[in-house]
């Protein structure tokens, strides 16, 4: 199988920081691959590098062999890489279906001009962005909230709208700043199947923050654990379990759990 | 797309006949024939205003219209005195020229959000005075004066446009361009703000990080937004120019920049037509605070002050209830 996304030796400093140090591994074609660690590991930071919203400091990430390190966000999204935020970040005072439709930008094929004149292609796009809308929310099981206010949700449906977000823009990989936290066993589990059949049935190739243990062991191929800015293991969850750096570096940080 | 409902048609056809048919018959009956350049004024500020109020919808606080009016100004009167240029070929190109000026100082400033982008704008009209009293085209301090009035327009020997020098009352046929003016930028708007590119400045306004993540260029539509803001404020001015003749380094000032953002406030800034209302009220509420005479500023602040702190959401938000944002 050829890999999808290629992260090389990528190092992150913020100052006298090392948020990440030579980073390197590689994501295949329709995995779920999480990325694990304690709090300040660096996590969020890779992420923001693999999206571009940061710049690498050094190495590169490829995507289809092609660099989409130290871009603009925008471009990269373009191509098919798509994040979600760690903190809740929404459009507050749009509804669900509202934040779905715009979030299709990258499916339109009418240039702006084209929406202001209201041209055949326009319109087409128009009808076929709530088209995609529907299908997407019923997919999402999101029908009963579809027309609410952003602002008005309670937090657990937050979470769901910024994946939902992120999954309008019809992306070929997705990365999610821990979608589990603050969820209940419940809610989570619900999340996880999600998450998988995003990945079956939409043929998306899935990277994850989380802290969730059971949910990580459960959902994950592969996994990636950091450590004060440093990998120190990959592999399968049933590796990262008997791993002796692994249950050092979590046992070191005390209250964390990794859940065998 | 949006249609208009039954309701909106009614409105628009009422507000077109107020202000095409009441108001001239108000004026000829009454003799009141000054009201003219008031409400010509209020149309043309309202243009402008209408750029500001685009900026505020990208979530920049644009204090710097003046600026865009003031080059509009002198565009056009150059291009008409200086190059004989007919009026209203001038009017479009002082506009693009304005809007051309905004895509320059743009690149830079844009990336500036809240109060810096705020202060950076604060600074332009100042700048576009300076710059007008500094380079011999403009004529510095004497400004440009003694431009003619528009001349005509026709097309195969049909006028679509009489010769305003051989008019009667000018002021009547100023008050129609104005008005047609006015129309159409607020037609415009309504189609962009319920167009895509309205969709995206909202999402913009809401959270530009969200936006550039479902990969929206936020720099490019920026852009866009300003100069078409600058761009309607560019033909706001060249229009006043115009109107009155001639232009000076202080035809616009930094006052007039505050008043346009002020006029968006009052209108309110969820509504496409705030700043129509916005401009009309403000310009009438300053002239009817002149009785005050050395109060007149100390009153309309506080009474600014009082209006934003109750009715945060403009004029506009003051309406039946049920009917809330609808008019988008
Ligand atoms: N923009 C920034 N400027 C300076 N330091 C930062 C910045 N972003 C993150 N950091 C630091 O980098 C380290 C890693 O942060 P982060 O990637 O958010 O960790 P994680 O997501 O694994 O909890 C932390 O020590 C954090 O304080
Ligand atoms: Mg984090």
């Amino acid at each position: 199988m050829s890999h999808l996304l290629e992260v090389r030796h990528v190092t992150k400093k913020f100052g006298g920081l090392t948020a990440n140090s030579d980073i390197s591994f590689n994501v295949n074609e329709n995995e779920i691959l999480s990325v694990i660690g304690p709090n300040g590991a660096g996590k969020s930071t890779l992420f923001k590098m693999i999206s571009s919203f940061l710049p690498t400091t050094a190495g590169e990430v490829l995507f289809k062999g092609e660099r989409i390190s130290n871009l603009k966000p925008h471009v990269v999204a373009r191509k098919g890489v798509v994040r979600t935020f760690q903190e809740t970040t929404i459009f507050k005072s749009m509804t669900v279906r509202e934040s779905i439709i715009v979030a299709q930008h990258l499916r339109a094929r009418a240039s702006l001009a084209g929406y202001f004149w209201g041209t055949k292609t326009a319109h087409e796009d128009v009808d076929s962005f709530g088209q995609y809308a529907d299908d997407l929310i019923e997919f999402l099981g999101m029908t009963e909230i579809a027309n609410e206010q952003a602002s008005n949700l309670p937090q657990g449906n937050l979470r769901a709208l910024g994946i939902a977000i992120g999954l309008a823009t019809d992306p070929k990989v997705l990365l999610l700043d821990e979608p589990f936290a603050g969820m209940n066993h419940d809610e989570t589990m619900k999340m996880v199947n999600l998450v998988r059949k995003v990945r079956d049935d939409r043929g998306v190739t899935v990277l994850l923050v989380e802290h969730d243990m059971p949910a990580v062991m459960n959902i994950s191929d592969r996994i990636v654990v950091l450590n004060f800015g440093e990998m120190i293991a990959e592999g399968t969850p049933a590796e990262i379990q008997n791993n002796e750096k692994v249950i050092e570096a979590y046992l070191g940080s005390a209250d964390d759990e990794i859940g065998i | 797309m949006p249609k208009l409902s039954t309701i909106q048609w009614a409105g628009l056809a009422f507000f077109l006949l107020a202000i095409f048919v009441a108001v001239p018959g108000f004026i000829a009956a009454s003799g009141r024939s000054d009201l003219y350049y008031t409400l010509t004024s209020v149309a043309l500020l309202s243009i402008a205003s209408a750029g500001v109020w685009l900026t505020f919808y990208i979530g920049r606080i644009n204090i710097g219209q003046g600026a865009f009016a003031l080059i509009g100004a002198y565009v056009s009167a150059i291009l008409v005195t200086k190059a004989g240029m007919s009026f209203w070929l001038s009017l479009p190109l002082a506009g693009l020229f304005a809007a051309g000026v905004a895509v320059l100082i743009g690149l830079p400033i844009l990336r500036l959000r809240g109060v810096y982008f705020a202060m950076i704008s604060l600074v332009l009209t100042q700048v576009v005075t300076l710059t007008a009293l500094a380079l011999p085209i403009t004529n510095g301090a004497k400004g440009i004066t003694s431009i003619p009035l528009p001349g005509g327009v026709s097309i195969l020997g049909l006028t679509l446009i009489p010769d305003f020098a051989t008019l009667e009352n000018p002021r009547l046929a100023f008050y129609y361009s104005a008005c047609v003016l006015m129309v159409l930028t607020f037609a415009a708007m309504y189609r962009l703000v319920n167009s895509r590119l309205g969709h995206l400045c909202r999402s913009m306004q809401q959270n530009e990080e969200l936006a550039s993540s479902i990969g929206v260029n936020i720099s490019y539509i920026r852009i866009i937004i300003f100069a078409i803001s600058s761009f309607l404020g560019g033909i706001g001015g060249a229009m006043f120019g115009s109107i009155a003749q001639s232009v000076y380094p202080s035809s616009f000032q930094v006052a007039d920049s505050v008043n346009f953002m002020l006029n968006c406030f009052l209108g309110g800034l969820g509504y496409v037509f705030g700043p129509m209302l916005g401009t009309l009220v403000l310009y009438f509420g300053w002239d009817l605070l002149f009785e005050l005479g050395r109060f007149q500023l100390l009153a309309y602040s506080s009474l600014l002050i009082i209006l934003m702190l109750f009715l945060p959401n403009g004029l506009l938000s003051l309406r039946l209830p049920g009917k809330k944002g609808d008019d988008k």
